[in-house]
């Protein structure tokens, strides 16, 4: 197959599949008898408004963290959708240094120290899985939801035994120290008159992770072997690319980015340990992986889209009666699927397309 | 004057910025055989896929018996009655031959019943054509002559009566050749039609009626076999005479760098390799010849390190591997083997890499120091390779895949070779390749001897074996036979040895 040019792949291509998706929720909301036009512009001023942007860019965040998790693991062919309790270990990082080292160190000391238990975690909860895959073969995938499951089972037990504040009746921890948190953006950058919201810090860590991911994929030789293995395991069997141990590393890294999720829900908005917190950020990560097409850029496109969708959909549910939470949650799914399961659906034809251009033009 | 079997007027087709075929005219006469031969990228399998359906024109007509065909899709082209057999093999491993033939014919929902009655309906086929193939057998158990031609009842099964080869004898042992022209020969004599594409030109000359030059996309020329002959097929492809080949030998050098002892390798599909012992020396090229899937590809992967050794061992300097002592690809090639792999699509090659990425697979320390890859480190290495193998078309940032079969092979060579290695293990390394190109990798080969580099070639095609070689052994069911010095052996002599017949004394 001829390859297109990059702009069509994951520039055009990516437009046409959300345009279909919106055509597609438009007649939904048809259906519904709301005025589509009406309810587009609700959805866009609800996520883009000077009030609402931080809200969006918090969403943004998350599945941006998610969605680079997924996306290193794809590369590699390996279909990993741990990420959901990835994120939550992540987050049990973060709550036992806050819980452990706030008495005693400085905020500064254990948010650094927190900003690292993340990932660690987060990546410690891969291991199993990925040690599983590249010695015994058994499938990431199924691996992985049973992680998942097993992950929020944890958290349960932790937070209605051992860590749950006590007299309280909530299964959450008590507060952390007071400075021990990701500064906000309106405290950091008050000056420029921004909006309150729980955006923080940590949308800076996940934009340096995703420059971080882009090198280590395209530009290290770990990367190279990544791409090779993700393409054709025979020939890095031939090129003598560790394939256990690439495969482990590779999970690793995903569920360290997994676990960065929790910087921004944990450490940067609230503040003590709940439950369920990473709420399908880690699923809708796969979809944003999709639609980024593993790419760091794309991934950053398809996590304001998706961030987007988060904060508009709530607005649409204040706004119009006869939208609730579940149509909201249609057209999401109506977007991941263009976008994401579908995404191939058009290169066939802009191919030909592409190719009935280039022969007329000589 | 009978109507042709297959008529194309004017067929072009395009891709990206390749003009793959250029206002192709062919007329092929039913109940022939018509050779198409031509350099690598001349267009042959893009010709042959658009026939079949597979590719759509970008202009031009197809005329099947006398009636248009257009809009053809691979299911048209069937019910036309054209069959295809790939350059590449598509059977499904882990199906059985008669699973293979019926696959997307299943009638109904049950496969039981169908299967029976195409069980009856394939011994038929088998008989008409004289083909002895066991319909139960696991494509995967076969020796590749014998997939060879399940592919070809393939298509006969669905009624096929113009057949197009694409390079069918690539992977073949002679006899296995010589099996598979006669096939050719039958199904002529049966009024079929055949259209075979190779870059052999002895087989045009023993089966063909007519052949057909291909150049850089355009039909150059068109001869009776009978008014040709091999050596103004071969100029009349490349465009220009050919440079006389056989260089002379230089004196070999008695060093040895590499020695097999005892080796013995099994896996789960049993034993591949019993008690096999050799040396390679400075300076020389030890051919191995043999029928594949003898243990030939084995004994390379032991060699690069791509597979345990069960016994005995391998030397390369002072280390010695062996099953206590395993080596990996990686440390193999610091040990200084480079290694061009039988399978160039699966191994050798990252079929969706550039050219760039390709020129740096296994060889990462290629990138420059440290752990970053520098695109213009990889740039300047693939206009290097481009430049010293006329690699076509020459464009660093495309994909592998894209290539012509002999392209890739070039890339594969060109990057084994790059550092003059002193130990080369060469898997096959014209298969599929054109004359031009088999003459740059043969005098690449020879140059890289008289440097010194001791040289492992396992070929399939004895004349290659005999035209290099300084030594040959034989491999059949694991087993090796010989060395024989080249010069006093005998090519009946090393046919029996590759039979397992005990022709060669060990000299
Ligand atoms: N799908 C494709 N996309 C882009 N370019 C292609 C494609 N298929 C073939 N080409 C290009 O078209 C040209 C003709 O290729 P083709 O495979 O027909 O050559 P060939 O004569 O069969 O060569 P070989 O003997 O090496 O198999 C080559 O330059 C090749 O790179
Ligand atoms: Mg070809």
């Amino acid at each position: 197959m001829t390859p297109l040019p990059r702009w069509i792949d994951i520039g055009l291509l990516p437009a046409i599949n959300l345009l279909l998706a919106l055509v597609t929720a438009g007649i939904v909301v048809v259906l519904i008898g709301e005025n589509p036009f009406r309810v587009l512009r609700v959805l866009i001023s609800g996520a883009f408004s000077a009030e609402t942007l931080g809200y969006t860019l918090y969403y943004a965040t998350n599945v941006l963290f998610t969605g680079l998790a997924a996306a290193v693991a794809f590369q590699a062919r390996l279909f990993s959708i741990g990420a959901e309790g990835q994120a939550t270990l992540g987050g049990l990082g973060v709550g036992l240094t806050c819980l452990l080292l706030d008495p005693t160190l400085p905020p500064v000391l254990v948010v650094v120290i927190a900003c690292l238990a993340a990932p660690v975690f987060g990546a410690a909860w891969a291991l199993v899985p990925g040690v599983l895959q590249a010695w015994r073969g058994s499938h990431v995938v199924i691996t992985t939801i049973m992680f998942n499951f097993l992950a929020s089972g944890l958290m349960v037990w932790l937070l209605s035994g051992p860590l749950k504040e006590a007299g309280r009746g909530s299964p959450q921890t008590r507060r952390f120290a007071e400075d021990a948190a990701l500064p906000y953006l309106h405290d950091l950058l008050g000056s420029f008159g921004i909006a309150r919201s729980p955006l923080n810090v940590s949308i800076v860590i996940a934009l340096l992770a995703a420059v971080g991911v882009w090198v280590l994929v395209w530009r290290t030789r770990f990367g190279y072997a990544l791409r090779a293995l993700g393409h054709s395991r025979e020939a890095a069997r031939y090129a003598g690319i560790p394939i256990r141990r690439m495969i482990v590393v590779t999970l690793l890294i995903s569920g360290a980015l997994a676990g960065g999720m929790a910087l921004n829900e944990i450490l940067g908005v609230q503040h003590k340990l709940i439950l369920n917190f990473s709420a399908g950020y880690g699923f809708t990560g796969i979809a944003v992986a999709l639609m980024g097409r593993n790419h760091p850029a794309g991934i950053c496109a398809a996590s304001l889209l998706f961030g987007a969708l988060f904060q508009g959909g709530a607005e649409l549910n204040f706004e119009f009666e006869t939208i609730t939470t579940d149509l909201v949650l249609v057209i999401q799914g109506l977007i991941i699927l263009f976008s994401g399961a579908l995404a191939g659906m058009f290169t066939p034809w802009m191919t030909r397309l592409v190719l009935a251009r280039a022969v007329r033009d000589g | 004057m009978a109507v042709p079997a297959l008529r194309l007027r004017n067929i072009s087709k395009r891709f990206g910025t390749v003009q793959a075929t250029r206002g192709v005219d062919l007329d092929v006469m039913p109940g022939t055989v018509h050779g198409i031969i031509g350099e690598n990228g001349a267009g042959k399998s893009t010709l042959a896929s658009i026939v079949f359906g597979l590719h759509t024109p970008d202009s031009g007509t197809i005329e099947v018996d006398g009636t248009p065909v257009d809009n053809l899709r691979p299911v048209d082209a069937i019910s036309h009655g054209i069959g295809m057999v790939h350059q590449h093999f598509m059977l499904v491993p882990g199906f059985s031959v008669l699973e293979n033939i019926v696959l997307g014919l299943e009638a109904g929902f049950r496969l039981g019943p169908g299967l029976a009655r195409a069980r009856v309906r394939l011994a038929g086929v088998c008989r008409e054509h004289g083909l002895d193939i066991d319909p139960d057998a696991t494509v995967d158990d076969l020796p590749v002559g014998v997939r060879q031609r399940v592919e070809i009842l393939k298509a006969l099964y669905r009624g096929a009566r113009i057949l197009i080869l694409d390079e069918p004898t690539g992977a073949l042992a002679p006899h296995e050749t010589e099996q598979l022209l006669a096939l050719l020969d039958r199904m002529r004599a049966s009024g079929a039609t055949v259209v075979l594409i190779t870059h052999k030109l002895h087989e045009i000359m023993t089966v063909c009626d007519r052949v057909s030059v291909m150049r850089s996309g355009h039909l150059v020329a068109e001869r009776d076999v009978k008014d040709t002959s091999a050596d103004e097929l071969a100029t009349l492809m490349v465009g220009h005479d050919l440079p006389a080949g056989g260089e002379e030998k230089a004196a070999v050098e008695v060093r040895t760098v590499l020695e097999v002892s005892g080796l013995g390798v099994r896996d789960a599909g049993g034993v591949r390799l019993t008690d096999v012992s050799f040396t390679l020396r400075a300076g020389e090229i030890l051919g191995l010849a043999g029928v594949s899937g003898n243990g030939q590809s084995e004994l390379l992967e032991v060699l690069a390190g791509m597979r345990p050794v069960s016994a005995g061992s391998v030397s390369v300097g002072s280390r010695r591997i062996d099953h206590a002592h395993p080596a990996s690809p990686a440390e193999m090639r610091s040990l200084g083997v480079s290694h061009v792999p039988e399978d160039r699509q699966r191994q050798g090659l990252v079929l969706p890499f550039d050219i760039r990425e390709n020129a740096v697979l296994g060889r990462l320390e290629r990138c420059g120091p440290g752990t970053l890859v520098r695109p213009a480190v990889l740039q300047a290495r693939a206009e290097a390779m481009i430049g010293d193998f006329d690699i076509r078309p020459p464009v660093p940032d495309r994909p592998a895949a894209v290539l012509s079969g002999g392209n890739q092979q070039k890339v594969v060579v060109a990057r084994e070779t790059a550092e003059s290695p002193p130990i080369l293990l060469l898997g096959q390394p014209t298969r599929g390749v054109d004359i031009a190109t088999i003459g740059l990798i043969h005098s690449r080969i020879i140059e890289l001897r008289n440097r010194g580099c001791a040289l492992l070639l396992v070929s399939a095609d004895l004349d290659e074996i005999f035209a290099l070689s300084d030594r040959i052994v034989t491999l059949c069911s694991g087993r090796l036979a010989g060395p024989l010095e080249t010069r006093s052996a005998d090519r009946s002599v090393v046919g029996m040895m590759m039979a397992g017949l005990d022709g060669g004394a060990a000299a």
